[in-house]
């Protein structure tokens, strides 16, 4: 009888189907995975030591650098975190607030669509690429029109927003929330009856709802696998609880059932913009807390004490009381958390991040020996990773 | 069972090992000795339900004693309540045993304690570096580690 013996091959460092530096090292049994070993920590920045040098005003353009395919959601956690610290919560202004949720779909929709992208294109479909990618553009233009930048966002503040939105901004937000569900009926009229897609996803990266839970695996992976879990709905942040939206929960725990939660979930997202947009009303932006928030620029060039109060408040930042309160978003790819400790000095003194995509990756090894070689680029595009959520 | 009441059992159950509860913003935190921490959190998960482990890390609190902490976030699916356990660790032994058995969730999370905070694991079945290159000298997130990187003066920060 003829002998066989495993090959041990790399995948990575850089692979087409991870967006940045990811090592895989996969032990193989013909074409069966036996082993798979993440290496990671390729793009390690020290975010988390950086933090503590600086202050709070400081650290947020940090945050959307973690995740550059959501960094509306990773400012949002960011900027909630401290509010909490601080005691501030409460003051948020409901036009903040609203503001916030909408951009923060507007956001899930943007990495869902590059997940989408992404995830076709690995597995052979060409046109999805092109045209999730055409949408995508379109809420680039709203970032760019709101906070300046296309990816790395810096709109959200400690206390409310940067500044209001543009005007006529929200009629281009409302045509594309209303025209987005169609394009979504598109891409599914692509895939979901399509049998090479089907054959390629169902059965695929199998994880049970308890090995997941056990592995931290959270966002669509976990709901993926029939856990009824969503921040938004179970701890509610920035008002979402005055939304109507479902939670898109799937069983199975395979590669379709993934897909098929991230698709609901896309337009349960329009509904929230839509939602949010009706609730738009003026008022103001920034809360009432004049030992955090900047002054209004008028007041910084017209008068002294504005422009005293906003040099100090630049270059001295706020100090919250000692303390430590953890506060978590739920991210397009899971829950997304940090953790501060403040020693009641300007500056964190220690800033953890709960990443999501850190910890679904963990699971990437359990889903994929086992099967197929073809399959390993299958699941990781449907973990929806982001190594620089991972490495930070 | 609400936050109250568990923190209760667990003065019940494990009295000679919860030393202190704080209560901040709305948040539960439980510092307990960390030779009952595998006990504890495997009561907390099976009899509790905190089956999520959301995170686990280091504070390190230079200057003082114990010099570190190891922070435990949990989360129950079901009641959607949060718990904060600490466990004080010395800096002449910065060593804790493992919970990876109770949530393998915590396999990666106490690889990047060890790599970034250097508190090891006892048992832990595959303690390596996750983050830095492993011929790394040191652990960055210590507090007496240069932002700069080793060998170099500590920074100052932009002074206002």
């Amino acid at each position: 009888m003829a002998t066989t013996e495993t090959m041990t091959i790399n995948m990575g460092p850089q692979h087409p189907s991870t967006h940045g530096v990811l090592r895989l090292v996969l032990e193989l049994d013909g074409e069966v995975v036996v082993k798979a070993v993440p290496h990671i920590g390729f793009l390690h920045r020290g975010i988390e030591k950086l933090s503590e040098h600086r202050t709070y005003h400081q650290v947020l353009p940090l945050t959307d650098r973690l995740d550059y395919l959501a960094p509306m959601h990773n400012n949002l956690a960011y900027v909630l975190a401290v509010e909490k610290l601080l005691g501030i919560t409460d003051l948020i202004p409901e036009r903040a607030q609203v503001v916030r949720v909408m951009l923060a779909e507007l956001t899930r929709l943007k990495s869902h669509l590059v997940w989408l992208a992404c995830h076709a294109l690995d597995i052979g479909a060409m046109t999805v690429f092109i045209y999730c990618f055409r949408e995508r553009e379109r809420i680039m233009d709203i970032y760019e029109k709101v906070s300046g930048a296309r990816m790395t966002s810096n709109y959200f503040r400690v206390g409310g927003l940067s500044a209001d939105l543009p005007a006529g901004l929200e009629k281009e937000i409302r045509t594309f929330a209303e025209e987005m569900p169609r394009h979504i009926d598109t891409y599914e009229g692509l895939l979901t009856g399509n049998k090479i897609w089907q054959k390629r996803v169902q059965g695929v990266g199998r994880i049970s709802a308890e090995d997941a839970i056990d592995l931290g695996v959270s966002g669509p992976s976990l709901r993926g696998s029939g856990v009824n879990w969503d921040l938004r709905r179970d701890n509610p942040y920035s008002g979402y609880e005055n939304y109507d939206f479902e939670v898109s929960v799937q069983d199975g725990g395979d590669t379709w059932a993934r897909y098929l939660v991230r698709l609901k979930e896309m337009r349960e997202s329009c509904k929230i913009v839509r939602q949010a947009l009706d609730r738009l009303k003026p008022g103001p932006i920034l809360a009432d807390a004049p030992k955090i928030v900047l002054p209004p620029k008028k007041d910084v060039v017209n008068t002294i004490e504005g422009l005293i109060h906003h040099f100090k408040i630049i270059s001295e930042g706020f100090k919250p009381e000692a303390g430590e309160i953890y506060q978590s978003v739920e991210n397009p790819k899971g829950e997304v958390g940090f953790y501060i400790v403040s020693d009641g000095s300007a500056r964190p003194y220690r800033m953890k991040i709960r990443p999501a995509s850190f910890i679904n990756l963990q699971a990437l090894p359990k889903m994929c020996e086992g099967s197929l070689i073809a399959d390993v680029v299958a699941v990781i595009g449907t973990l929806d990773i982001v190594l620089g959520e991972i490495d930070r | 069972m609400s936050v109250q009441s568990v923190v209760e059992s667990l003065k019940g159950k494990f009295s000679a090992s919860v030393l202190e509860v704080a209560e901040f913003r709305g948040e539960t935190t439980v510092v307990v000795k960390k030779e009952d921490i595998v006990a504890i959190c495997a009561y907390l998960k099976k009899e509790v339900g905190f089956n999520f482990l959301t995170d686990l890390c280091g504070v390190d609190y230079l200057g003082k004693s114990p010099r570190f902490m190891v922070v435990y976030h949990l989360y129950n699916i079901k009641t959607h309540e949060r718990l904060r356990l600490k466990v004080p660790v010395e800096e002449k032994f910065p060593q804790v045993d493992t919970v990876s058995g109770v949530w393998a969730t915590a396999n990666w999370h106490e690889r990047e304690c060890w790599d970034l905070m250097g508190i090891s694991f006892n048992h832990h079945p595959d303690l390596r570096r996750i983050l830095m290159p492993e011929d790394w000298q040191g652990h960055p997130l210590r507090k007496d580690y240069p932002v700069q990187g080793p060998g170099r003066e500590p920074y100052q920060g932009r002074l206002s």
